[in-house]
């Protein structure tokens, strides 16, 4: 069995990417639930939520925003060390 | 936009569709990131939308609008009724002989129009089944996840007069 280190760059940065990828999608999942909760909430007549929430929400965004800047450099650095057709 | 596409000095098109087939894997992951990322921008913009909100939000001041004459309706009779205004349509019901509860007639799931089912003394939406308490307006069943708003009655002058919201 190979080790990350024995992968080729290419699959290697694929794997990062993947494993960025997900991360970004349960932020997204956690969001989408906070999201509808907090409207919920505020519907209810409860407003002291919304704060706490909006600051939750920002930071998963920022921290989806720091993977993505991940993803992209991944992509460039591991570009170009495919095979051609 | 260029700080999205870091890295390239390529057009666009040829970015996007490589002439290298391994790049292409990477041209999917890459585009379905941003998306995942462009749509967390969205759920945080909702949050911030329902933050500002609740900080312009102000208590309405609800007039005061006779409904009926006392004893105008029998022991399990229902009225309909607008307030506060003429688009909020609202259900009373006489459950005693001294005793009137007046909701909303909106189902808060998805604003159906309840209706009272003496049989089951309880208010029902015919649409997707949503049940609530007669007492309260309290959900007993269903999809709805909160209580109708419940009209608060006066008697006064042998008249009943709504006089607020609450919920």
């Amino acid at each position: 069995m190979r080790t990350s280190n024995e992968l080729p760059p290419q699959n290697r940065g694929l794997t990062a990417i993947s494993g960025a990828m997900s991360l970004i999608a349960i932020l997204l999942i956690v969001q989408i639930w906070l999201l509808s909760a907090t409207l919920e909430s505020f519907l209810s007549g409860n407003r002291h939520t919304a704060l706490p929430a909006a600051i939750f929400s920002g930071v998963m965004f920022l921290i989806s925003l720091g993977l993505y800047a991940f993803v992209d450099r991944v992509d460039s650095g591991g570009r170009g060390s495919g095979n051609s057709v | 936009m260029n700080w999205l596409r870091r890295g390239s000095n390529e057009p666009l098109w040829k970015e996007e569709f490589s002439v290298r087939t391994a790049d292409e894997r990477y041209v999917t992951r890459r585009q379905l990131t941003k998306f995942l990322v462009l749509t967390s921008l969205g759920m945080f913009v909702g949050n911030i939308w329902i933050l500002v909100r609740s900080i312009l939000y102000k208590a309405p001041i609800y007039p005061q609008q006779p409904v009926a004459q006392l004893g105008e309706i029998p022991v399990g009779g229902v009225k309909l009724f607008s307030y506060p205004t003429k688009e909020d349509h609202c259900i009373m019901i006489r459950t005693g002989e001294d005793e009137y509860v007046s909701y909303s007639q909106k189902c808060t799931h998805l604003s159906c129009a309840v209706y009272y089912s003496q049989a089951e003394d309880r208010l029902e939406c015919p649409c997707h089944n949503g049940f609530f308490s007669i007492k309260d307006g309290a959900v007993l069943q269903g999809p709805p996840s909160r209580p109708l708003p419940r009209i608060v009655l006066e008697a006064r002058g042998g008249q009943l007069i709504a006089i607020e919201v609450k919920g």
